[in-house]
């Protein structure tokens, strides 16, 4: 069975659903969330690198090289943010992520 | 290729880099000096961009017109006005690090490309530069566990928003086969030929264009950031971005999916609806004022989306100088929250404006006068802006929204008025600190516009219909 676009286009759609999942259904650790960001990112840079390569134009890897380099910098701030709110409250359960609230 | 369309971007981003190396170097207490090139700078970004001439350039990315001109300055003067506000704050809370200017220029760049995206790539490099900065601003009280919280929930929320926009665009390029979006809209000149998995992509990008919006259902992250983040930032939050994100909704919506308008419409119709109903109770109970303004934020991207659920020129009109006057507005109420501090600390409830106009007269009056604009009484600027949108959702047909749009309009004057009571009706609560000159000069500037605005319309109107004609070309 060869491999067609809708097994990328659906092995994609699985990778976004189990990161909105991670970010939505997780009540352990931040850091999970982060994974899941970055889940989801996979996700689209999957989807766009097949597109690409069937619609043979390239403007879909150029796309993910974007991606790609916007995640890198999406991942320090958000691991940058984790470390000050781990210093101010010694824990990153998500659970206790609830001072603000009303 | 002509690069000099982007103009006031070069200027801008070289000019945030100058200041970035500048504040490194080894001398003490640079944040002043660096404010004050951050907002010389973007006032010469301004007055760049109004001599920017129209075209396209970097290969179809970037373009220049009428719509992205007339964004980039309504963005460019906010984020001057939040530059501003924080100088004063930032020095009493122990903030005033040099990063702050920088962060908030750099910010404005990723504003201004938003606004001149002419492809999903750049829309999506905008959008990203903005949010990248604004999550490190809304954590800028490093060492209060209030300000980390509103930066952790911000960037969850924020990623999660950039995840599904992605999602969308890459849905969209792959049932039109191209990024761009004039081809796009070549492509979709047939709304019946538009597939599925077109609409699927579609609706992921609205999805997160809401999300930076605000929009209710996906609002839930605007009250914690609002009230955890320190209030200068707030204050740019509710200016600069909404407008920037408002604007590039409407340029998606009405440029390469204008034709699409009758599938995207009805979404846009219930987010408008949903957000001004809940935008008009949820503010009710709030006792914090940074809170209750958020809630209000909500409600006021209701109303600038009911323009753009009208899917008309006076529509679009309407929206722009809806997000015009609530830019300016809002700087003004949030010139006060800034200036809200008893014996040298910030405080932020409803309750601490109680006899304001006791001791001290003119800050009440101003923000009774923001308060009532807020609430669309006339003859203030915010009536204005109200009766635009209103009268474009009437002329397209869309009774429901404009009905709604006035009761919970009516609704929420009970806690515009409430804090217009407290100030003038109530025991004081003990004065307030002597607020800062740059605090007064943000308020008075903006205040004489929403008071005298009636008087002189036909400028901003005129320039938000160019904006429109160049938007729909």
């Amino acid at each position: 069975m060869a491999v067609s676009l809708a097994h990328f286009l659906t092995v994609s759609a699985i990778l976004l659903v189990l990161g909105v999942f991670g970010i939505f259904l997780n009540r352990k650790n931040v850091i999970v969330i982060l994974m899941s960001v970055e889940l989801i990112l996979l996700a689209v840079n999957l989807n766009l690198v097949a597109f690409s390569a069937a619609l043979g134009d390239l403007t879909g890897q150029v796309f993910t090289m974007f991606i790609l380099t916007v995640a890198a910098a999406e991942a320090a701030i958000g691991l940058a943010i984790v470390v000050i709110y781990f210093r101010n409250r010694g824990t990153i359960e998500v659970e206790d992520i609830s001072t603000l609230k009303g | 290729m002509n690069w000099t369309l982007a103009l006031p971007e070069l200027a801008l981003a070289l000019s945030g880099l100058a200041i970035l190396g500048i504040g490194v170097l080894p001398k003490r207490n640079t944040h002043f000096a660096s404010a004050i090139a951050a907002v010389g700078a973007l006032l010469l970004a301004a007055a760049l961009t109004l001599g920017t001439p129209e075209g396209t350039a970097f290969g179809g990315q970037f373009v220049s017109d009428g719509f992205a001109r007339f964004s980039k300055v309504l963005v460019l003067l906010g984020a001057a006005a939040g530059i501003v506000l924080a100088i004063d704050f930032n020095a009493k809370e122990g903030l005033d690090r040099f990063e702050y200017p920088v962060l908030l220029v750099f910010a404005t760049l990723g504003m201004m490309v938003m606004v001149s995206a002419n492809d999903l790539m750049s829309l999506y490099i905008g959008l990203e530069l903005l949010s990248l900065s604004l999550y490190v601003v809304a954590a800028f009280n490093r060492d209060d566990e209030r300000s980390a919280e509103a930066g952790l929930k911000y960037f969850v929320l924020g990623a999660l928003a950039s995840g599904l926009l992605l999602y969308g665009s890459s849905l969209v390029y792959g049932f039109t086969g191209t990024t761009n979006f004039d081809r796009i809209a070549d492509a979709l000149t047939d709304p019946s030929k538009a597939s599925s998995g077109l609409i699927v992509g579609l609706v992921f990008v609205m999805v997160g264009l809401a999300f930076k919006v605000s929009a209710v259902p996906f609002h839930m992250w605007t009250p914690d950031v609002y009230e955890g983040a320190p209030t200068p930032v707030t204050a740019f939050f509710a200016a600069a971005p909404k407008v920037a994100a408002i604007a590039l909704f409407a340029r998606v919506l009405a440029g390469p999916f204008g034709d699409l308008s009758g599938q995207w419409q009805q979404v846009i119709v219930l987010i408008s609806l949903l957000s001004m109903v809940l935008g008009g109770f949820a503010a009710i109970g709030q006792q914090n004022i940074k809170r209750l303004m958020a809630y209000s934020s909500i409600g006021h991207v209701g109303y600038a989306l009911v323009g753009l659920a009208a899917a008309s020129e006076a529509g679009l009109r309407g929206l722009l100088v809806y997000m015009a006057i609530y830019l300016l507005m809002n700087l003004g109420a949030f010139a006060v929250l800034v200036a809200m501090r008893r014996q040298g600390r910030a405080v932020e409830r409803v309750d601490d404006l109680a006899g304001l106009a006791r001791t001290d007269l003119g800050m009440a009056v101003w923000m009774a006068i923001f308060m009532f604009s807020m609430a669309g009484i006339p003859p203030l600027a915010g009536f204005f802006g109200k009766m635009f949108v209103f009268k474009a959702a009437v002329d397209a047909g869309l009774w429901t929204l404009a009905i709604v749009g006035i009761l919970s309009s009516v609704v929420s004057a009970f806690y515009y008025l409430r804090i217009v009571k407290v100030m003038f009706f109530d025991e004081t609560a003990g004065a307030l600190d002597p607020r800062p000159a740059t605090v007064s000069f943000v308020m008075a500037g903006s205040g004489l516009f929403t008071a005298l605005f009636f008087l002189w319309p036909a400028p901003l109107v005129a320039a938000a219909q160019a904006a429109v004609a160049a938007l729909l070309g």
